[in-house]
């Protein structure tokens, strides 16, 4: 027997109508923005389209009303990210503290810090990051190093976090530190904190620009910051498991397989002007985006009833980014021309920007090998 | 599962796991029919799923057939129980009464004239031992029996019989039905694509139970993360074909012959998923899965006799693609999300 449950998931009827409206309002905020800007989807930023979307209550759509949330199902959710994802909206200001940080916050958060925040990110006023990784701590998270030392009233933290995405715009991070640097306490010894990135000091944003000149993710030093003890997330000690379930929303989504979708449509509307050949490989990857579309709705279903599906998330993720990465590989196939930089048609650029953008999707939220052997492990090998 | 498909998965897969053994796939190999195993299936119901309670069968859906379907190709059943399943649901679409005995397709050129069906299927799955045949002639189906009939056999890789049935005005049952011009190709890839998506994962369970058994270098070797990598990918891919098989199963219920892009896609993606999955279940089982002895490869020949069989997953991308592109760019997405 496969460890994997994918049950058939069927959107209920009455998501289409938020699906014409969500439609209706992209088609009117996007009409002057250029594809390849578009095609950044969730790593595009764009604090006023943030507020836009927290005005239309579309951001923390499933959370409780006393916290500035809509009290809307994962479907809505779905439907809105889906939309968003496809169209190639800036949703990237709020989009981790609407994903992920929000929902922790929810689960593991005090009264105070959900009052507190939450209503500001429903509202799009407020961004999140995560500082997971460190320059000896990528995969192997539990080698995290960051030290919050107990001090009178909270705790002072040293260390580095490093391809913290977003980091420059961010009013906080959720930051996983060490509160207990004993060896045999490898994985009990991390903690989760929040912290208040504008009003603390010792904290230093440093941009790092990637392989494509772009400077989305950065590097951030901690040198004797304090953090007040209101600002421990969960329990002390308790980080690695709370980690390990936020990681299963931050792989679970259709952003998982959308990233290149962009480029499958420019290339579509390039053979559309040429006529002949390509078919073959355009229902090809048709096929893919079908069979991805329904195993991340089976994700969604089972998050909508309750379940933990985070072995089937790994399993949609590592497809996903497959399909993306061989989107500008078929891309180059199949027609052959330049990928550019500031010029050239909307294919030529969204070409350019995805070609040397893929190799991130099977990087961020988990390596590819990170994700086989979570699945190696659900199928009894490990 | 509802309680009809819970019926069904017991009873196929207790039967055919059951009876199918290597030594009887081996001897259906050499030609001798699995009869009395076929007596069963039929009594159990099995190529009768489709059929109207009224008239014998389950009244079941396709959704439901897809648990049979899958099953026959994850246990290598060498039967022609997917090609009399598909046969009966297209007589009851006629209103033509579903005969006892294997019903196999013919999938050919024929024409009909004054009841009589003349024409050459070139690889009938089972011609030899089946009764009697389906065809579609321009939107009629037509039940022929073929005890008249010439056979020359032939076979697959996987040596199921796959036979040249030709007919000379044989005396035929022909009615209308309500179906697409291509119902035979498009149908039977959709029972072809259900059956290799349980032989894809037999692949990966087979594959997974093999690496905890095998030892070298003094551990099994699945313990091995050049090997779990593999078999990760192997059970994703397994996994992918079980969700699209089920969706096309799920969208012919809903919607009849409009599901013919979910079918096309899922032909499509076992195809593609064939080709890593055997790949990799042979590289992991090493020496011995290349081997007759092994009963891996009654799983590995029939996906590769399976894609090509009913359009090969290439053949169906060019129709989808075609499609897509004429629709235009802009039509993709509403056209996804409107299934």
């Amino acid at each position: 027997m496969q460890p994997f449950r994918f049950d058939l998931c069927e959107l209920p009827g009455e998501t289409e109508g938020l699906r014409e409206e969500i439609r209706a309002f992209l088609a009117e905020e996007l009409k002057h923005v250029p594809k390849v800007t578009r095609a950044q989807t969730w790593s595009g930023s764009d604090t006023e389209f943030s507020r836009k979307m927290g005005a239309k209550g579309w951001i923390g759509m499933t959370w409780p009303k006393k916290y500035g949330g809509h009290e809307r199902s994962f479907f809505e959710r779905y439907v809105m990210l889906e939309e968003m994802l496809a169209a190639g909206a800036p949703v990237g200001a709020h989009w981790i503290g609407d994903r992920q940080s929000g929902p922790l916050l929810l689960r593991f958060g005090t009264e105070e810090q959900r009052q507190k925040i939450l209503p500001r990110v429903a509202k799009g006023e407020c961004y999140f990051c995560i500082g997971m990784s460190e320059p000896d701590s990528g995969s192997d998270l539990a080698a995290t190093r960051t030290r919050a030392d107990k001090v009178d009233g909270g705790y002072r933290v040293n260390g580095t976090k490093l391809w913290t995405s977003g980091a420059h715009t961010a009013h906080y991070m959720i930051a996983l530190f060490r509160t207990d640097s004993a060896p045999e306490a490898k994985h009990s010894g991390l903690t989760q904190f929040l912290v208040d990135l504008k009003n603390t000091d010792g904290i230093t944003i440093r941009p790092i620009k990637d392989l494509a000149g772009n400077a989305h993710f950065n590097e951030v030093v901690f040198e004797d910051a304090f953090v007040p003890d209101g600002m421990l997330v969960g329990t002390e000690g308790g980080g690695w498991g709370q980690v390990t379930a936020e990681l299963a929303f931050e792989r679970s989504g259709p952003e998982r397989y959308l990233s290149s979708f962009m480029l499958m449509v420019e290339m579509i509307r390039e053979l559309e002007k040429r006529g002949g050949d390509g078919a073959v490989e355009i229902g090809r990857l048709v096929a893919h985006l079908v069979t991805l579309r329904q195993m991340s709705l089976s994700v969604a279903g089972m998050l909508e009833k309750g379940e933990n599906p985070a072995l089937e998330a790994s399993v949609v993720k590592d497809l996903g980014a497959i399909f993306e990465q061989d989107m500008p590989v078929r891309a180059h196939e199949l027609l052959g021309m330049a990928p550019t930089v500031g010029e050239g048609s909307d294919y030529e650029q969204v070409l350019g920007y995805l070609t040397q953008t893929v190799p991130s999707f099977s990087l961020r939220g988990g390596t590819r090998e990170i994700l086989r052997g979570i699945i190696a492990r659900g199928l009894g090998l490990r | 599962m509802n309680e009809l498909q819970t019926i069904l998965s017991d009873s196929v897969n207790g039967l055919l796991s059951e009876r199918v053994t290597k030594a009887l796939v081996q001897k259906a190999e050499e030609g001798e029919f699995p009869a009395a195993l076929w007596s069963e299936v039929e009594a159990n119901g099995l190529t009768r799923v489709l059929v109207p309670e009224e008239q014998g069968g389950a009244g079941g859906t396709w959704a439901d057939a897809a648990i049979v379907l899958k099953a026959a190709g994850e246990h290598v059943a060498p039967l022609p129980l997917a090609e009399a399943l598909l046969a009966n649901w297209l007589l009851v679409q006629a209103g033509i009464e579903v005969p006892d005995g294997i019903t196999t397709l013919l999938d050919g050129d024929f024409t009909l004239e004054g009841g009589k069906l003349s024409g050459e299927a070139a690889r009938a799955p089972y011609g030899r031992d089946a009764a009697h045949g389906v065809a579609i002639v321009k939107g009629e189906v037509v039940l022929v029996a073929l005890e008249a009939a010439k056979i020359d056999p032939g076979i697959n890789v996987a040596r199921e019989p796959r036979d040249c049935v030709t007919l000379k005005a044989a005396p035929a049952t022909a009615k209308k039905a309500s179906l697409p011009g291509n119902a035979m190709k498009l149908y039977g890839a959709l029972i072809r694509a259900c059956q290799m998506a349980g032989a894809l994962g037999y692949l990966s369970t087979q594959s997974v139970a093999y690496a905890n058994e095998r030892t070298q270098f003094g551990k099994p070797i699945g313990k091995f993360q050049a090997i779990q990598q593999q078999l990760a990918v192997l059970s994703t891919q397994a996994a992918a074909c079980g969700v699209i098989t089920d969706h096309a199963c799920a969208q012919v219920d809903k919607r009849g012959a409009g599901a013919a892009f979910e079918i096309a896609a899922a032909k499509i993606r076992v195809d593609d998923a064939s080709s890593i999955a055997t790949s990799i279940a042979h590289q992991v089982h090493g020496a011995i899965g290349f081997t007759y002895e092994h009963g891996l490869h009654f799983a590995t020949r029939r996906l590769w006799s399976w894609r090509a069989e009913f359009g090969a997953g290439r053949d169906w991308a060019e129709t989808l693609g075609h499609e897509t592109i004429a629709a235009g760019a802009d039509a993709l997405w509403p056209h996804v999300t409107a299934r």
